[in-house]
């Protein structure tokens, strides 16, 4: 069975699909955190997908442009656990409502 | 420099800019700046002054040892701006040159397309200027505004100057100087503009700067009101100016000064009828801003800003801007005969009216503000007989001798450390002798004794009444004469009393207050020296009686425009009469100022004093200024806006009186159903909506749970929904 641009593809459609429902579903800031970076490397999975299948080099550019964000991202989601932990002595995200209408 | 006159104006508005900025910048409120109200006079020595001074319009001399932030740069900025726009002005002026200007040489500087209307052909019924219909930014230098611009640069700076002595010690410096270079920047506009829009603009500009400046003071309640009071009273003059401009838009179709008046001077017989009214409402508006019969009031009022700004705003400049606009429409009003005929009487009304009230005032500047009433009035006068220029050459000799004794007033009010009260002065001569020499020579001036500038200004206009012509009243220029003469003594008598119990005499404050009068700075006292000076001088452009003496009608003849089929009448009198008016003028100038001075600097006031015991009633009324004020009082301000409701309360209990059960049961009926209504209707109405937006805002409420999941789980939402449409319905 030869791989195709599909398979590629739905591995990163669960990839992404485990991701958001990470994000949605966990209470934990921190869990939460490493569910974006899972969404985040589905997306660079499928940048690179393409890439090899058009030939064209934009889009191992692009994924390197995300790893980069996504360290950034990473930085500052840790900082802000680290903050969020000091104020509330909790991880948990639903206690997080200061906005609540 | 000619190209450059589109600069004049814009030096004033960049001094306006950079001196409010640095002001909102650096300026403390009172409160923050913890300055106590013990008044202390201007020049550091510590003496308290009686809060009200024993005159209602003190308001200078207060608040010493204020810091005032950057006050070297509001200087430069607020003097310099104006010294660079009078040296463009005349730079401006000399390179056209004046016989020029003389043989209808003008400059007009288009800046831009202002209002561009297009094409429209089916409005005019009167050979217009078809296809034009817009509006230029653009500036016109021609005699009229050449001589205007010049006063209005060199009066201006020199009261600047003057302001940098006098509000030296003010707080609010910077606002002061940011608001005087606005108001040059509006009255360049206004003398500059080429059409009347411009005018318009301008025109609002200074009203708006006199409101401010008025209200400079706006701690002092009777400050704010009098600013309020000019501002209200303004708006009814420039209502009927702007309906006026609009008359004269749909005439022409273009609100160019120079389209307009030559159309208007080639068609006569088919603008003819439509004049009077255009005149009538242009008049209404220079009867507003030049405080003519019946819109003068705010103009006496309008003293209770600073003494400079009465000198440049409120005698010099913007109050002239009437006479001048008329001026400017004179092709307009030498159309409508009858509208001369009512500019003629409201001017010759004006002055005699205002110099009565003149008689009586005791406050050296309320005496002045009626003054200068009076002399637009014969500004007006001039105009409506036909002598414009004579007209004008009236408004520039005014602003030297005006501003001349404004100034003179101020330095009295500063030496005084703030006292208005002319019952309180006295003996001044010796104690500020600059001041008094220049006041003195103003004085002479505007008496109107001989071989001074209002001499020969106030003789061309009476010149011209007793010559000028009505068809329809052949006798009302030679009673209009005798109004101009018996004011003209009224002018002598009243600045002679003012001079008397100002000056001569002795002192009739405490010793204590003796000993702190004091001549005023240079700054304040050079100004004076170079206005009293053109006071003398100024008067010998207009020499009627020498072969080419009227050099300023030469000046300004290119504004008057030929009429087409109406041939211009020169009068030329003998000499003799020419001669036995001056004599006429000077004699009853003479009788004024013997008189002032017999009564109040020989008599020390007792012959007054009987008169005004011998006729009670002559003299409550012109005290009281003819009751005015507390008629427009009654009659608008409490008749019209308060009195609505009184009126119709009376009306109710007039009718309840007559029917009284019927009524009563009906009213009583009729609150009930209206309490009725009101509770379930009305708070129904007003609840309800209430009751709805908060059931409606407590669902949406409910959306904001703060929870970032719950957004994510919505932008999820969304992006798949978008995306399901996109691929479903592409």
């Amino acid at each position: 069975m030869t791989i195709t641009i599909n398979h590629y593809l739905i591995v990163s459609l669960l990839l992404f699909a485990v991701g958001f429902f990470g994000v949605l579903v966990r209470r934990n800031f921190l869990t939460v955190l490493m569910s974006i970076e899972l969404m985040l490397n589905a997306v660079n999975l499928n940048f690179i997908a393409f890439s090899r299948r058009l030939s064209d080099l934009t889009g191992q550019v692009f994924s390197v442009f995300v790893i980069t964000i996504a360290a950034g991202e990473a930085a500052i989601g840790l900082a802000l656990t680290i903050s969020l932990f000091r104020q509330r002595k909790t991880l948990n995200v639903e206690e997080a409502d200061t906005m609540r209408g | 420099m000619k190209t450059l006159i589109w600069a004049i104006p814009l030096f004033p508005l960049a001094g306006f800019a950079i001196n409010g900025l640095l002001y909102l910048l650096t300026h403390r409120t009172k409160g923050e700046a913890g300055h106590g109200h013990e008044a202390v006079d201007g020049h550091g020595e510590a003496h308290a002054v009686p809060p009200a001074a024993g005159s209602h319009d003190t308001v200078h001399g207060h608040a010493a040892h204020v810091e005032i932030p950057y006050k070297a740069v509001h200087t430069a900025v607020g003097v310099g701006s104006v010294a660079i726009a009078c040296l463009l002005a005349f730079s401006a002026i000399f390179d056209v040159g004046l016989s020029a200007f003389a043989h209808g040489a003008s400059h007009l500087e288009t800046l831009y397309t202002w209002i561009p209307l297009g094409l429209n052909q089916s409005v005019s019924q009167v050979p217009g200027i078809a296809g034009e219909w817009t509006v230029q930014a653009a500036f016109r230098l021609d005699s009229l505004s050449a001589l205007m611009l010049a006063f209005v640069t060199f009066v201006g700076f020199l009261i600047h100057v003057y302001s940098a002595g006098y509000m030296g010690h003010e707080e609010g410096y910077g606002r002061y100087f940011a608001y005087l270079n606005l108001f040059m920047f509006a009255m360049l506009v206004l003398v500059l503009g080429a059409n009347f829009l411009m005018l318009f603009v301008g025109w609002e500009g200074v009203g708006l700067c006199s409101y401010l400046l008025i209200g400079y003071y706006y701690e002092k309640k009777f400050a704010a009101d009098a600013g309020k009071k000019a501002f209200v009273v303004n708006r009814i003059g420039d209502f009927g100016f702007i309906l006026g401009i609009f008359g004269v838009f749909s005439l022409f179709g273009t609100l160019d000064f120079q389209k307009v008046f030559s159309t208007a001077a080639a068609n006569p017989t088919a603008y003819a009828p439509y004049m009077t009214l255009v005149c009538l409402l242009l008049f209404v508006g220079a009867v507003g801003k030049s405080a003519q019969f019946p819109l003068y009031v705010w103009l006496p009022d309008a003293m209770a800003g600073p003494t400079p700004v009465s000198a440049l705003i409120h005698a010099a400049t913007m109050v002239t801007a009437g006479v001048y606009m008329v001026a400017r429409c004179n092709v307009f009003f030498r159309l409508a005969p009858d509208a001369m005929v009512v500019v003629a009487v409201v001017g010759a009304f004006t002055a005699f009216f205002a110099a009565t009230i003149g008689l009586v005032q005791n406050d050296i500047k309320k005496v002045l503000a009626y003054s200068t009433v009076s002399q637009l009035g014969y500004m007006f006068l001039a105009c409506g007989v036909g002598a414009f220029s004579e007209g004008m050459f009236h408004v520039t000799t005014h602003a030297f001798f005006k501003a001349c004794l404004f100034l003179g007033a101020g330095s009295v009010i500063h030496a005084l450390s703030g006292e208005q009260d002319i019952r309180r002065m006295g003996g001044l001569a010796r104690k500020i002798p600059t001041t008094y020499r220049t006041f003195l020579i103003a004085s002479l001036t505007i008496a109107g004794v001989p071989f001074l500038a209002g001499f020969f200004s106030k003789d061309a206009i009476k010149a011209a009444v007793f010559h000028a012509e009505f068809a329809s009243f052949p006798w009302l220029p030679k009673l209009l004469y005798a109004v101009a003469l018996f004011t003209a003594g009224m002018t002598a008598f009243y600045m002679f009393r003012l001079v008397s119990l100002t000056f001569w005499g002795k002192f009739r404050g405490t010793p204590e207050e003796e000993s702190q009068i004091h001549e005023s700075p240079r700054s304040m006292t050079v100004p004076l020296m170079v206005l009293a000076f053109l006071s003398i001088v100024s008067g010998y452009v207009g020499v009627p009686i020498l072969e080419h003496g009227d050099r300023i009608g030469e000046f300004l003849s290119p504004i008057r425009l030929e009429i087409a089929g109406a041939p211009e009448r020169h009068h030329h009198p003998p000499l003799s009469a020419e001669l036995a008016l001056m004599g006429a003028a000077v004699a009853v100038a003479a009788i004024g100022i013997y008189l002032a001075w017999a009564w109040y600097s020989k008599g020390e006031g007792r012959t007054p004093e009987r008169l005004a015991a011998a006729y009670p009633g002559v003299y409550k009324t012109l005290s009281n200024k003819y009751w005015v004020d507390e008629a427009y009082e009654t009659v608008f301000v409490r008749g019209l806006a308060l009195g609505g409701g009184n009126f119709l309360w009376e009306v109710d209990a007039t009718v309840i009186d007559l029917i009284p059960n019927g009524a009563a049961a009906v009213t009583k009926a009729a609150s009930w159903v209206a309490s009725f209504f009101d509770q379930y209707v009305v708070d129904g109405l007003v609840n309800g909506v209430a009751d709805s937006l908060q059931a409606f805002y407590g669902l949406l409420r409910r959306s904001q749970t703060g929870r970032v999941q719950n957004y994510a789980l919505v932008m999820g939402g969304g992006v798949f929904a978008v995306v399901a449409v996109y691929l479903l319905f592409r």
